[in-house]
């Protein structure tokens, strides 16, 4: 077992050496212009890059035109909103989106309304689910797009994405999903789900960084976006820029490599997962985020009461792992993801995020157990907090010197 | 971003972590923060008949760089005349554990914590508290 242990995988994913056998030959001797279309080198990129786009689209069953690769999720997220919300504009000006999602959709949705978009941001319920009563709710003649998240990546819950775009097309509206953490996790399967935009990542699903795709819907309905980067009309003119090609193989062979294991994968994760969860709310006061049913195979997100997350991270430092606590921000503020599902602020600080993956052992989460918990029993020893709990003191009746 | 070895040290050997009977007159006791900050910080004097410090202990709820700043606060405190223990300067903390600043507060905390120690010892044994400048937060 080597020392420190990575189990931060809803961060990022090691690339699968097998990904990263694919694509050596794209950096030098295929190393051509996918868009030449004149001669061998061109050919030989182009070739790559179609295969590619067929291990992507089977993934998620989708036809290889649906698929335009982007430089990454954040990417995908923004031409989805903005394109979406450019090309329908006409059509209405509402978007329905979540509070937990990830800033790249939060922040291009702040951005439409700035051009005259308007937004709701659906709360969550403790769980982190969203309510498909308040979902219709809030729907209006003017919603031109549903956009929820499909697995969450701090606390790993799934969205109910059936039901939401049942709901969204109800109404006329599109159904757009980041599923970042959720595609080569579990089965996503975008006819089955009634997906119209969807977009992901390679450097979550073992393969490499800066190359993602979105998923755009051709048929009932065909569903455009303009884009939003202009240049030589690549990608069915949606995202211009020479196609990086190896890249794209990357993402091609790891789409592929988790069709064929993640079911597997999920099975071995998930008990792995379980056994970590398990033991670690033996600890008193322990408490786990998120919906455990709706929930990601290989994510933990737990709150240690009484100590607090950046601490307990320093002395775990055999541990990779994220954590919710203010202290690891640089805004000072505890995760918004947290704090949606109405967790106090003190644990929203005092949270854990375990994200195991493809390489994690089983060896390696018996050592995470035992690094955590002699961890937060050290931290506990040197919290005024937990002195003051054992001596039954109510922590909300403590006049607070608040800074 | 990486720890400074002295932050490591104070961090993993925590120097005078505990509680001191603060039902005594010749106890002191500061308790800063707030849980919903991530941070809350107890620092506790004992206090001889010549106003020096005898001992000092503390506990806090709060990062590496906040436990290291009061176990570094509790070392420097034992031996010191409560006078001279209001001169520390949360920037010398700084300075020790070289804090980066974005961790700057964790040592005004444990300044904040020393100061408000020594005036709960002062108004306990009937003397005036100790004006402290407010505000750096
Ligand atoms: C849910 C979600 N969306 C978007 C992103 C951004 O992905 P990328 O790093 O590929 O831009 C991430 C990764 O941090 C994510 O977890
Ligand atoms: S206590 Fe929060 S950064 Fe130090």
């Amino acid at each position: 077992m080597n020392l420190p242990i990575y189990l931060d995988n809803n961060a990022t994913t090691p690339m699968d050496p097998r990904v990263l056998e694919a694509m050596l030959p794209y950096f030098n001797a295929k190393f051509g212009n996918a868009a030449s279309r004149n001669h061998a080198f061109g050919w030989a990129a182009e070739e790559g890059v179609d295969y590619a786009r067929e291990q992507v689209a089977q993934l998620i069953g989708a036809n290889e035109k649906e698929i335009i690769f982007t430089s990454g999720a954040t990417e995908s997220d923004n031409l989805a909103i903005k394109g979406v919300f450019e090309m329908y504009k006409d059509k209405g000006n509402h978007i329905i989106t979540c509070v937990t999602e990830h800033k790249a959709v939060l922040d291009a949705c702040k951005h439409v309304e700035k051009l005259g978009g308007s937004v709701t941001y659906l709360p969550v319920k403790s769980d982190g689910l969203i309510d498909l009563t308040e979902l219709e709710a809030a729907v209006t003649e003017k919603t031109i797009l549903i956009a929820i998240m499909y697995g969450n990546n701090e606390i790993g819950v799934i969205q109910p994405v059936k039901e939401i775009s049942a709901i969204a097309h109800k109404h006329g509206a599109l159904f757009m999903t980041d599923a970042t953490q959720a595609v080569g996790k579990i089965p996503v399967d975008v006819n089955a789900d009634g997906i119209d935009l969807m977009a992901f990542s390679g450097h979550k699903m073992y393969g490499p960084k800066g190359v993602g795709a979105l998923y755009v819907r051709r048929k009932n309905p065909r569903v455009k976006v303009t884009a939003q980067i202009d240049g030589g009309g690549h990608e069915r003119g949606m995202r211009s820029g020479t196609l990086n090609v190896p890249g794209i193989v990357g993402l091609g062979k790891a789409a592929e490599l988790c069709r064929l294991e993640m079911n597997e994968e999920a099975i071995r994760l998930s008990a792995l997962r379980d056994k970590l969860q398990a033991s670690l709310t033996v600890l008193e006061e322990s408490y786990v985020n998120g919906n455990v049913e709706h929930r990601l195979p290989h994510v933990a997100n737990i709150s240690f009461k009484y100590v607090e997350g950046e601490g307990l991270m320093m002395a775990m430092k055999d541990l990779a792992v994220s954590s919710g606590s203010a202290c690891t921000s640089a805004s000072l503020e505890p995760s918004y993801v947290l704090k949606s599902l109405g967790l106090s602020d003190d644990l929203a600080h005092s949270s854990i995020r375990y994200g195991l993956g493809r390489f994690t052992t089983e060896e390696e989460v018996d050592y995470a157990i035992e690094q955590t918990k002699k961890a937060v029993n050290h931290l506990r020893d040197l919290s005024p907090l937990w002195e003051m709990f054992k001596e039954g003191i109510d922590l909300d009746t403590v006049e607070w010197a608040e800074h | 971003m990486a720890y400074s070895d002295k932050v490591i040290d104070h961090y993993t050997n925590p120097r005078n972590v505990g509680t001191l009977d603060k039902s005594q007159n010749s106890v002191g006791t500061g308790l800063v923060g707030a849980p919903e900050c991530g941070d809350v910080m107890r620092l506790q004097i004992q206090v001889d008949s010549n106003n020096v410090i005898t001992d000092a202990k503390f506990k806090t709820f709060g990062c590496g760089s906040a436990i290291a700043s009061s176990s570094l606060a509790t070392e420097w405190l034992k031996g010191k005349s409560i006078d001279d223990a209001m001169k520390i300067d949360n920037m010398d903390i700084v300075e020790e554990l070289a804090l980066p600043p974005v961790k700057i507060h964790c040592s005004v905390l444990a300044e904040d914590a020393i100061k408000a120690a020594i005036n709960d010892y002062r108004v306990k044994n009937g003397l005036e508290a100790f004006e402290v400048a407010k505000s750096h937060h």
